[in-house]
């Protein structure tokens, strides 16, 4: 059975899930609770920023559902050591531009500690954070810097692109023994979706071919997996068929998946919301030329925002986005 | 707090094994035969003792980059440690970690740690777990004067104490931030001071008193353990080799450096204390400093000729399973 559910709404039902299956997990982050009177009549907590975790501190208390202060060092480094010893934390970064003041318990402790230790300690963390553009953050509010952790060995990244996936996936991350980084984007968190009930978990580091074409693969991920299929649509209309594959987990990352679409198709655009330099698109381009060379008939092509911070006004935002036009001109221009 | 014969014996030869292990180290740098940045702990013995004593290997805790003391008192097996300071496939960390990174989870070790603070919120959480699964677990976090310059040092203290989490938090003040003196760098007199700020409680110990610091250190467990909240225990220490092996020590006065070694030594400390009191005999002790020489021998004989990690090996361990 399933049902409609938005993004924010089936992130809420894997933690209670992950809760109730499991009482080694415990939330922290800022207003993850939100609200500090919850006794009193007419009044009620926030659940997060966006309402993310809320009614999970009223089914679990606040033993388990822990408002930190305004600490992301501090409150990562905490869930690091909890992890460590014992505990099955879901961290929240409000929003992923803060791993500008809290790199290190990431970078230098989960995603090495087992390794340095050789082997003797699990780090069973989950990091949920807010990332991407498309809400009028402007840009130390929208930035989608899963490049960066994908990148750290020890650490693993997901970004779900629809509601299903992102329960699926999230209840994987949570029962996964290593430091997962959990992104959900905002460009699918009011996003609503068929949701199947219950218990289910998404694999890491496969990835979902979500249209069957044969012409060209499209590849994108978290926000970019809407755009991409609407992209398909238009160019079907066109007579191109177009596969669409959703990475949703960018490390590990399924190169089988990728070069598999690659060999059918001889064609690859990659779509990515984040920056050009260094990224996830640029990645999968290497990836294409450095094990896929022979499949290709065509250059690789990325589509990505600019080199530039992500800007306020709207009419700029949703020029600074990649979208499904641009993603066909780029189809077009293939050749 | 009364010291049973046995537990004098241990804790001598503990601070024994540590001074002789990072001499032996000193020796070895120099000579050309270990690589790596090593950070000695020789001068501060009395401090991880004097706290290692009251814990198990249940009770966490977490280290700096200087922290081979840290682990000896702890209860990491010395020979395990000298292979891993030799890069050998039998070190404690199988040779991935080096002096920077020892660590022995079975022994409730979290880890040195090269990065300046970073041990502290990994207490925190380390309590935070002991908190919630009401185990009457207490975490330690030992770190140097410099760390408590560090964001965080104060958010982890501001949530220890916000939560009353069962954590102590030990600075080591041995005078310096790597060169800079701490008076340079900080404003307040004591860093116990700036326990204030959080409303958690605080000590000062004399860091080079094995007695001092034991039964300082053995209140502020107490508490913690029994549901009391944090403490924040500045011991005053010096560090007798500088802050890296091949530290030149330009920086600080000769005669300085001279006082703390000669009339503050914490084994030479402890050797006149219980001397005086009549609870050790001399005997006793040269026979530990015997015991803990062959052990040292032992232990580098064994790393030397033990084997080196598969290359192979670059790859394991960088996930569970």
């Amino acid at each position: 059975m399933s049902r409609k559910l938005s993004t924010g709404r089936a992130i809420n039902e894997a933690l209670a899930i992950a809760m109730e299956s499991d009482p080694d997990v415990i939330l922290l982050g800022e207003d993850v609770v939100g609200g500090g009177t919850l006794e009193a009549d007419g009044v009620d907590e926030m659940g997060g920023v966006v309402g993310t975790t809320k009614g999970l501190v009223k089914r679990f208390g606040r033993d388990r559902v822990l408002d930190t202060p305004i600490s992301e060092m501090g409150l990562l480094g905490t869930a690091v050591g909890a992890a460590a010893t014992g505990l099955r934390p879901v961290a929240e970064l409000m929003f992923m531009d803060f791993l500008g003041v809290c790199l290190d318990p990431l970078l230098n402790q989960a995603a090495k500690l087992r390794y340095m230790f050789g082997g003797k300690v699990r780090i069973p963390l989950t990091v949920r954070t807010l990332c991407g553009a498309g809400m009028q953050a402007a840009a130390q509010h929208s930035q989608s810097l899963y490049w960066i952790t994908a990148g750290i060995p020890g650490l693993k990244t997901v970004i779900p692109s629809n509601p299903a996936d992102a329960k699926g996936l999230l209840l994987a991350a949570i029962r996964d023994d290593n430091p997962v980084v959990f992104c959900e984007p905002k460009l699918i968190l009011n996003q609503v979706g068929e949701v199947p009930e219950g218990d289910y978990e998404v694999p890491i580091g496969v990835a979902h071919l979500a249209r069957q074409g044969g012409d060209v693969s499209l590849v994108g991920f978290g926000g970019t997996v809407p755009i991409a299929l609407r992209a398909a649509d238009l160019l079907a209309a066109e007579g191109i068929q177009a596969d669409v594959l959703d990475l949703r987990s960018l490390a590990p990352l399924d190169e089988e998946a990728i070069l598999t679409t690659l060999e059918k198709t001889g064609s690859l655009v990659v779509v990515d919301e984040a920056t050009p330099r260094c990224g996830i698109a640029s990645d999968v381009a290497a990836l294409c030329v450095d094990r896929g060379f022979d499949s290709l008939n065509t250059p690789v092509r990325r589509v990505t925002a600019p080199h530039a911070p992500v800007p306020f006004s709207a009419v700029l935002e949703q020029a600074y986005l990649p979208s499904a036009e641009r993603v066909v001109e780029t189809v077009r221009a293939l050749g | 707090m009364q010291l049973s014969r046995e537990q004098l014996l241990d804790a001598y030869a503990r601070m024994r094994t540590i001074r002789a292990f990072e001499e032996k180290l000193e020796e070895l740098v120099k000579g050309g035969k270990l690589g790596g940045f090593l950070h000695l702990y020789a001068g501060e013995e009395a401090v991880a003792v004097g706290v290692c004593s009251h814990l198990g290997d249940a009770d966490i805790v977490t280290s700096t980059h200087r922290g081979h003391g840290h682990c000896i008192a702890k209860g990491v097996d010395v020979k395990g440690m000298m292979a891993e300071l030799f890069g050998r496939a039998t070190g404690v960390c199988k040779g991935k970690g080096g002096s920077m990174h020892i660590a022995d989870v079975d022994r409730g070790m979290l880890g040195a740690n090269g990065i300046v603070g970073a041990g502290i919120p990994l207490t925190t959480g380390a309590a935070l777990t002991a908190k919630l699964k009401k185990t009457e677990n207490v975490a330690v976090c030992f770190f140097g004067d410099g760390a408590t310059n560090q964001g965080q040092f104060h958010e982890s203290l501001n949530m220890a104490a916000n939560w009353q989490l069962p954590a102590v938090y030990v600075v080591e003040n041995n005078g310096f931030g790597e060169f800079t003196p701490t008076e340079y760098v900080v404003p307040v007199k004591d860093i116990a001071e700036r326990a204030r700020s959080y409303a958690m409680r605080s000590d000062i110990a004399d860091g080079m008193d094995f007695f001092d610091v034991y039964q300082r250190a053995g209140e502020a467990i107490e508490r913690a353990r029994h549901g009391e909240g944090p403490t924040l225990l500045e011991c005053k220490t010096y560090r007798f080799m500088g802050h890296f092996v091949g530290d030149p020590l330009v920086y600080r006065p000769k005669e300085e450096a001279e006082d703390w070694i000669q009339n503050r030594d914490p084994l030479l400390n402890f050797e006149s204390k219980v001397s005086e009191a009549g609870m050790l005999e001399e005997s006793d002790l040269r026979e530990i400093d015997g015991a803990v020489s062959r052990l040292l021998e032992e232990a580098i004989a064994e790393a030397e000729t033990a084997p080196l990690p598969e290359l192979a090996s670059i790859l394991t361990d960088v996930y569970a399973e």
